[in-house]
């Protein structure tokens, strides 16, 4: 591999143990007049993209990436202090501010690298300018699980090695002894043959001067001192007192508070609007109609069509206004669109195959299905789902003189700048945007329509306005994941065996793998037709996974009782070239003890799922009684490589299994009449305290390359739940969510069906 | 004019009664710890105490506050540089992740122990059912509520009460 261009901000580039790191440094001389006033004071020296050293001996990592609950700050920082054999009691981090000289281009690498698919017009440039790229496509997003992945491995770790290399010529020459007579830890240099000592700061300065290693060292995992090891967060003491600030907790002088409200039936847009009620109302200021926007980003286009806004002097009165408006919106054209009229299209468009993309086709599947012993064939649907985060869409923004300033929790702050910047019609330089915490963003928060709207608002009203979405508003025009409608068949052999793997299923998302299965099976058709709707969709926890996982996990288990199987063994007997997938599974098993018996009524159900790097492994207890069903246990396996920083990733794997779980008891957006029909917490459920199960993780550090952590707790909960569900009742759930009066109905009168025997 | 107490601090406030206190307290008073969630009393976000029994704000019309003493996160802990042991435990067990229904969870939780300083599993689930954590800390938070409970601090009250 060829050494990156070392021209402006980008120098570093090796291969460390056979593998590629990158990293970006700020040469002395090189540093851009944009980046350098973020230098706060005289006593910092910017060694670094990604590190600021201070005299006070503080160590501050700047991490390009967004804070939404996941903890990716404080992993990023243990990456980075542990390379430089930092001091961690005095090691901070801080949002990088949203220019472009912070684009994450380590995260385009990392995608490159592991095979991900990257928009066409990065690709060309792996061996350029990656960071004029990342800054073209304003790629400071946090999504995909890819912080510690890509920013954090080729970014943090490298930089941490980088400056530690520097930091110790810099003392070498002051000392005038060789560079491998020093040593660093703890935030200090030393040479023992004469005794001398001193801290990093003391040589920060000096070390600005150093040219950056081309090859830094990386630690081997036996050198790991903060990586791996249980820190506490850095966020969470501001998160039990109230101090934390999210874009909704920011208070301008003179303020205005708005609130909008979009055509319920998707596309429509306003017809005319009656508001002598509103203006009645104390508090009231204006009611805006505001022009329909396209949007873009690396999330995919979009297109908010025309709203309404009530600005006012408090959000209680604005709230009260737009409820007070007499709306008549336009007809979209699809006022007749329900649930039942999609997945109705979605099975005629199977049904007619036209333009079937095949993902992967193995063998000769024709041949395996005629000569079967048997053939399974199964259809699954999941309906479209909203990210309810706990905090409501919100942005604060006020525009005066040509300048925008906006305060907003996103995953995507570059691109939200410049989405705001060309709604305004300013050029980015003249917007400045403050990105809070986020209170969860799910992936919904990389979709710029609420800032878009707040800085609109601010623009017309010539005041800073603090524009809060309704929760029903939330729900209402969410970017949904997606509804799909999956078929299968499958076939086995006269001793079970599973030969044949046929599935078709609409609409494909990313990631591209997300329907693969990693059982051998020698005849595969998996492929997939188009069927889109008016309903908008958008990234969910995990995107595709969470609806394949629970399709191919559900079908592998339905197949094993089938050939009369244990699921648990079927599964084991196909992934006998796949140590980490057997490690896993085997492990969940054991940790579960799978084949201890459980009482009448009760049933255990397994999955296995691969996304964003990380293999997971979930064994769902559940008991079943009157037609309910309460889980009572999840046991989960994670490998996720190496665990950077294991309570972090144990917290990530609890919080995806339930909001999977969640999704896969309750989650159901219903479409009426071309629009949503639920609108808050009590049609559109949550999982509560008593309902949540205890959960059970263990983590494998089997040293393989690593893995993401924030969705791929996700994907396995729903189809370990069906199984489970299953193994208690005899009841297969092919429909989600669960808590449907018709699945209750089956599960009072259901039976325990153990198809085979442990 | 509404006259209330909150956090031991006597405030008045210029504001069409029907209200809803939590936007007073946040608009108003500036107090942003406390959270807007979903407006309908259905999250818990909002949460604070109204003589020490935990309300949804949002729902709460400020004249129902009117002579009567409200806690925020903000006045959880006595003084400013001392953790209640709520607080404490809830770093201890690394609770929250996103964070923001945090304040509510946490004042849901110093109602339950006000009055129940020793709460089994289910007191636990019926107190804190009405607090929504999107991020799924529920045994975490569980596991904190044990901890506080056991602490010197419920530990006094509960002799003292007896």
């Amino acid at each position: 591999m060829n050494k990156w261009t070392r021209r402006g901000l980008l120098t570093t580039g090796l291969v460390v143990g056979g593998g590629l790191a990158v990293g970006i440094a700020i040469r002395p001389g090189n540093r851009l007049p944009g980046l350098a006033k973020h230098v706060a004071s005289d006593h910092e020296t910017l060694l670094h993209t990604w590190v600021k050293l201070g005299t006070d001996d503080s160590i501050t990592v700047i991490v390009p990436h967004s804070e939404m609950g996941q903890g990716a700050g404080t992993a990023l920082a243990q990456m980075l202090a542990d390379e430089l054999n930092a001091d961690w009691s005095q090691v901070r981090f801080e949002e990088a501010p949203a220019i472009g000289d912070f684009a994450n281009h380590s995260m385009g690498r990392g995608m490159l690298l592991a095979g991900v698919e990257l928009p066409d017009m990065v690709v060309p440039s792996v061996q350029g300018l990656m960071i004029k790229t990342a800054q073209a496509l304003d790629l400071q997003i946090t999504g995909g699980s890819l912080s510690i992945r890509t920013t954090g491995e080729y970014g943090m770790r490298v930089a941490g090695a980088a400056v530690k290399q520097m930091l110790i010529e810099a003392a070498a020459i002051a000392w005038s002894v060789p560079p491998n007579s020093i040593e660093a830890r703890e935030s200090k240099l030393y040479h023992p043959a004469s005794g001398r000592s001193g801290t990093y700061a003391e040589f920060a300065t000096a070390a600005a001067d150093i040219e950056p290693p081309v090859t830094p060292v990386l630690k081997t995992p036996d050198e790991y001192s903060i990586m791996g090891t249980r820190v506490d967060r850095h966020d969470i003491p501001s998160k039990v007192d109230g101090t934390a600030q999210f874009a909704m907790d920011v208070q301008l002088p003179g303020m205005l508070y708005a609130t909008v409200r979009r055509a319920p039936t998707f596309g429509g847009g306003v017809d005319r609007i009656d508001d002598a009620a509103t203006q009645g109302i104390d508090g009231v200021r204006e009611v805006i109609r505001l022009p329909a926007v396209d949007g873009g980003g690396i999330v995919g286009a979009y297109s908010v069509p025309e709203t309404v806004a009530v600005v006012a002097k408090s959000y209680w009165a604005a709230k009260r206004g737009i409820d007070a408006l007499d709306i008549a919106w336009t007809k979209s054209g699809e006022e007749a669109r329900s649930s039942e009229t999609i997945f109705a299209q979605f099975a005629r468009d199977i049904a007619s195959g036209v333009d079937r993309q095949a993902d992967v086709q193995l063998g000769d599947l024709p041949s395996a299905m005629t000569n079967a012993a048997l053939t399974l064939e199964a259809e699954y649907q999941v309906p479209y789902l909203a990210h309810t985060c706990m905090e409501p869409l919100n942005a604060t923004a006020t525009v005066a003189d040509g300048k925008c300033e906006i305060w907003v929790g996103c995953q995507n702050p570059l691109g939200f700048r410049s989405e705001v910047a060309a709604a305004l019609g300013f050029e980015v330089e003249n917007v400045t945007l403050h990105n809070c915490m986020m209170g969860g963003g799910f992936g919904r928060k990389a979709v710029a329509d609420y800032a878009v709207q707040a800085a609109q608002l601010s623009a017309k009203v010539g005041k800073p306005v603090q524009l809060i979405w309704s929760r029903e508003e939330d729900i209402r025009q969410d970017r949904y994941r997606p509804a799909i409608t999956s078929q299968f068949k499958g076939a086995i052999d006269a001793e079970g065996n599973l030969i044949a793997w046929e599935n078709t299923y609409v609409d494909k998302h990313e990631p591209a793998e997300a329907p693969l299965i990693p059982y051998q099976v020698a005849h595969q058709d998996i492929g997939h037709v188009a069927s889109p709707t008016h309903v908008p969709f958008g990234a969910w926890r995990s995107v595709d996974h969470s609806q394949h996982g629970f399709f191919t996990e559900s079908f592998i288990d339905e197949i094993a009782h089938a050939a009369g199987v244990d699921p648990y063994e079927y599964r084991a007997e196909r992934l006998k070239d796949k140590p980490r997938h057997l490690a896993v599974l085997q492990k969940a098993a054991k940790a579960a003890n799978w084949d201890v018996p459980l009482a009448s009524g009760q049933g255990r159900g397994i999955a296995l799922q691969e996304s964003f790097g990380t293999l997971v492994a979930q064994v769902v207890e559940v008991s079943v009684a009157a037609g309910q069903t309460q889980v009572d246990r999840v046991v989960a396996v994670v490998d996720p490589g190496f665990a950077i920083s294991p309570d972090g990733l144990t917290a990530q794997i609890e919080s995806g299994i339930i909001y999977g779980l969640t999704a896969a008891l309750y989650g159901e957006i219903t479409i009426e009449e071309g629009a949503v029909k639920e609108s808050n917490f009590h049609d559109y459920k949550a999982l509560r305290m008593p309902e949540a199960p205890l959960i059970e993780t263990h983590i494998i550090n089997s040293h393989a390359t690593t893995g993401g952590a924030g969705e791929p707790g996700t994907p396995g909960i729903a189809p370990a739940l069906a199984n489970a569900v299953f193994d208690a009742t005899g009841v297969r759930v092919r429909r989600l969510p669960l808590n449907r009066p018709e699945i209750q109905l089956q599960l009072e009168d259901s039976r325990v069906a153990k198809a085979y025997s442990r | 004019m509404i006259v209330m107490k909150v956090n031991g601090q006597e405030q008045r406030v210029e504001v069409d009664p029907s209200t809803p206190l939590l936007w007073v307290i946040r608009e108003q008073l500036g107090l942003i710890g406390t959270k807007f969630g979903c407006g309908i009393a259905q999250c818990g976000a909002c949460t604070v105490q109204l003589n020490g029994a935990a309300i949804r704000s949002c729902v709460t019309p400020v004249a129902a506050a009117e002579g009567q003493e409200i806690t925020t996160i903000e006045g959880l802990s006595a003084d400013t540089d001392t953790l209640h042991p709520l607080q404490a435990a809830w770093i201890q067990h690394q609770v929250p992740q996103c964070g923001y229904c945090q304040s509510g969870q946490l004042m849901s939780a110093a109602s339950l122990l006000a009055t129940n300083a020793n709460p089994s599993d289910d007191d636990i689930n019926a107190a804190m059912a009405g607090n929504i954590c999107r991020c799924g800390m529920y045994g975490r938070i569980k596991s904190a509520i044990k901890t506080a409970a056991s602490s010197d601090f419920y530990n006094a009250a509960e002799v003292t009460g007896e």
